[in-house]
């Protein structure tokens, strides 16, 4: 093999590698906006999903559990809970208390990058100043489920098989969803709730049922982006200056996929190679730091176009970002 | 209409609720605030009186504690301001941070480069028209694109943010670099510092003037009327041969110079120095601040206030109970989704089923 085609393919790891937290991150949010909730809050559930998820593996292997696919499960499972009590908090305060979306998202994230910071930092100054998990652990979370065989098969191996289950994981909900919006009743009145509540109101479709469970469900898919940030790029220790930031790129993750869970995969993986691209590819024009700039860049080169073309299969669900107040049709 | 079909509780817009209730709501959603955030600190094992009072005594119980206590809620008031005018007129601008941030970038230019070249107070003059005119060009781009093709300000103004964050990160890496390697831009010259008064940098007083100013702008001038009709409705506004294009470009222009000015305040006032993290959050804390004092800049102060004991007081704690200082962004979250929440209390009323005759509805 050739120097340059394995450049390429290093890159394509790492792209994928940086990509599959944003994946998770992307996909919860545009569920919560296809019920038309703009939920701000994704960092603050990254954070605090990152944090839950760290601290089920830290314990689970502190109270001597050794059985790694447990300690994903668990991992999973926390970090869900994480971001589905934040996405609750949001719920309850937009949707029953019909706060104003945009400022309960940003509180959201205020209050959930600090107790994810929180719990990092808690889980530090307990456990003796570092909290670690072991090598065995590490390599669940970061290696290919599948058999070296697979692995092996020159180019295509690693290409194929090379990634984190969480990447596999990802591609399933994603089809999940996709599936879910777009073929089945209940995903249709999910977006009917999302394009014209009242609407859907009228057609018998229990918006604010609809709404509650799109968002925190929403809210735990994106948390799990966090976990999967923590346990496989930041190698399962708290690192909460390399985490932040994620949040928001998962928001305009969603503009860049045009509110298709589809795009998100391959958008994702974009985003992430864009992220490392100046580690890889040393342009000497370019500065490393403007280079970072790019995925935000991109976004609004994408807003903008979609604004532009005007077409309607692109645009945001119809009521983003406002209240259904049923009293006031 | 059968008694079974109607929910067991109801609601109902109210207005005009009468002041002392009003206000007697909101103390309680202080209340709960402080409640939960007790709950918190009994949780981690500290007696809440003994946390509370630490906070107290923290953030205002010595003149030196005041001081960090006004310089921390200056930029979050300046903000603030800067912030109401586009959400009287429902332009969500979540972009202060970055206008704070390019203000900085304007403002931080001058200090570095013409420091000898003009005088004393000269310089500052123009560190803050540098300032102010930065922030508003950049808060220009996203509202131009809103008023030409309606482009959503609140996901555009959001990506801006990270841009000059990142444009900063590169000066300070590359061009305007101090020491080589050392990714950090120099300290300003004494000259490009703002002076203080009363020990604590002049942007107090420049933000208290301002919030007088805002006051007068949005209840008794013309552009103020226009902003609050296009905030109602825009086709009324339109109607009335309003144009909402230039209004929109207008008011966010004046929006992100205030918040340039912040960013000219913070950098020269409190940082002496230009770093990627001089808007650290405030324009999105900002945001909470505006919206929670319902655009009233005289609210505002009192907000800003509070939030920043808040911030000094669990960074009080940190170094005397060991507290992790991302505390302050927990109970400061606490009493956002407090307030936030008991609005609703203020503007509904509640209705239980067969508590009031049946109104014919149609």
């Amino acid at each position: 093999m050739s120097v340059n085609s394995n450049a390429v393919l290093l890159l394509i790891m790492a792209a994928v590698l940086n990509g599959v937290p944003l994946l998770y991150g992307t996909l919860g949010e545009i569920l919560s906006e296809k019920a038309g909730n703009l939920n701000l809050g994704v960092e603050g559930m990254m954070f605090m999903g990152g944090a839950m998820g760290l601290g089920a593996a830290f314990y689970f292997e502190g109270a001597g559990g050794t059985s790694g696919v447990l300690a994903v499960i668990l991992a999973l499972f926390f970090a869900f809970l994480g971001g589905a009590i934040g996405a609750l908090i949001y719920s309850f305060l937009t949707i029953t208390l019909r706060a104003n979306q945009n400022v309960t998202g940003l509180a959201l994230a205020i209050f959930g990058t600090g107790a994810g910071q929180f719990i990092g930092e808690y889980m530090r100054v307990t456990s003796g100043g570092y909290v670690a998990v072991s090598n065995n652990l590490k390599a669940v979370f970061l290696n290919s489920p599948f058999p070296a065989a697979l692995q092996e098969l020159p180019v295509v191996g690693p290409l194929l098989f090379g990634h984190s289950i969480f990447l596999y994981l990802g591609i399933v909900l994603t089809v999940g969803m996709h599936l879910f919006l777009n073929k089945s009743k209940a995903g249709l009145s999910l977006r009917a709730v999302g394009e014209s509540p009242a609407t859907a109101d009228a057609a018998g479709v229990n918006v604010t049922r609809y709404k509650y469970l799109a968002t925190v469900i929403g809210g735990g898919i994106s948390a799990i982006g966090g976990m999967v940030y923590i346990m496989t790029i930041a190698s399962c220790v708290w690192n909460h200056e390399a985490l932040s930031g994620e949040g928001w790129l998962a928001v305009a993750l969603v503009i860049f996929c045009l509110w298709r869970p589809l795009n998100a995969i391959w958008g994702s993986i974009l985003f992430g190679a864009l992220m490392i691209l100046y580690q890889r590819l040393h342009l000497g024009f370019i500065p490393d730091e403007l280079y970072k700039i790019l995925p935000y860049v991109v976004t609004v080169i994408v807003l903008i176009f979609t604004s532009l073309r005007n077409s309607k299969d692109k645009q945001p669900p119809n009521s983003l970002g406002l209240p259904y107040f049923r009293e006031e049709r | 209409m059968h008694e079974s079909h109607t929910p067991l509780i109801r609601l109902a817009k109210r207005d005009g609720m009468p002041k002392g209730q009003v206000w007697a709501i909101r103390g309680a959603s202080f209340l709960a605030a402080i409640l939960i955030s007790a709950l918190i600190f009994l949780l981690m094992g500290h007696n809440p009186f003994g946390a509370f009072g630490t906070m107290v005594g923290g953030s205002l119980g010595k003149p030196t504690a005041i001081r960090q206590t006004v310089k921390i809620a200056v930029p979050l008031l300046g903000t603030a301001l800067a912030i109401a005018p586009c959400f009287k007129m429902r332009f969500w601008n979540i972009g202060a941070e970055g206008q704070i941030t390019a203000g900085a970038v304007g403002a931080s230019y001058f200090a570095l480069f013409w420091a000898d070249k003009l005088p004393g107070p000269m310089l500052l003059v123009v560190m803050a028209v540098a300032g102010a005119i930065c922030g508003g060009l950049w808060a220009l781009v996203p509202a131009f694109f809103k008023a030409k093709w309606g482009t959503n300000e609140t996901l555009f103004t959001l990506m801006m943010n990270y841009i000059m964050i990142g444009v900063v990160k590169w000066l300070q890496g590359g061009p305007w670099e101090g020491r080589p390697g050392s990714q950090i831009i120099p300290q300003f010259d004494s000259a490009a510092v703002l002076p203080k008064v009363l020990g604590v940098h002049c942007g107090w007083i420049i933000v208290l003037i301002l919030t007088v100013a805002m006051f007068f702008y949005m209840k008794y001038t013309k552009q103020g009327y226009e902003i609050a009709v296009i905030g109602e409705s825009e086709n009324t506004a339109r109607y009335a041969g309003m144009n909402v294009g230039r209004i929109i470009m207008r008011t966010m222009f004046l929006s992100g110079a205030i918040a340039g000015l912040v960013g000219f305040i913070v950098a020269s006032g409190a940082d002496n120095t230009l770093y990627s993290g001089v808007a650290a959050g405030v324009g999105f804390t900002a945001i909470t601040v505006a919206w929670l004092a319902q655009l009233n800049p005289f609210a505002m102060v009192g907000i800003s206030v509070l939030l920043a004991v808040l911030d000094k007081g669990a960074d009080t704690l940190q170094t005397q109970l060991s507290v992790p200082a991302s505390i302050s962004d927990i109970i400061t979250g606490i009493f956002l989704f407090c307030m936030l929440g008991c609005e609703f209390f203020i503007n509904y009323r509640l209705i239980l089923r067969g508590g009031h005759k049946e109104v014919a509805e149609s």
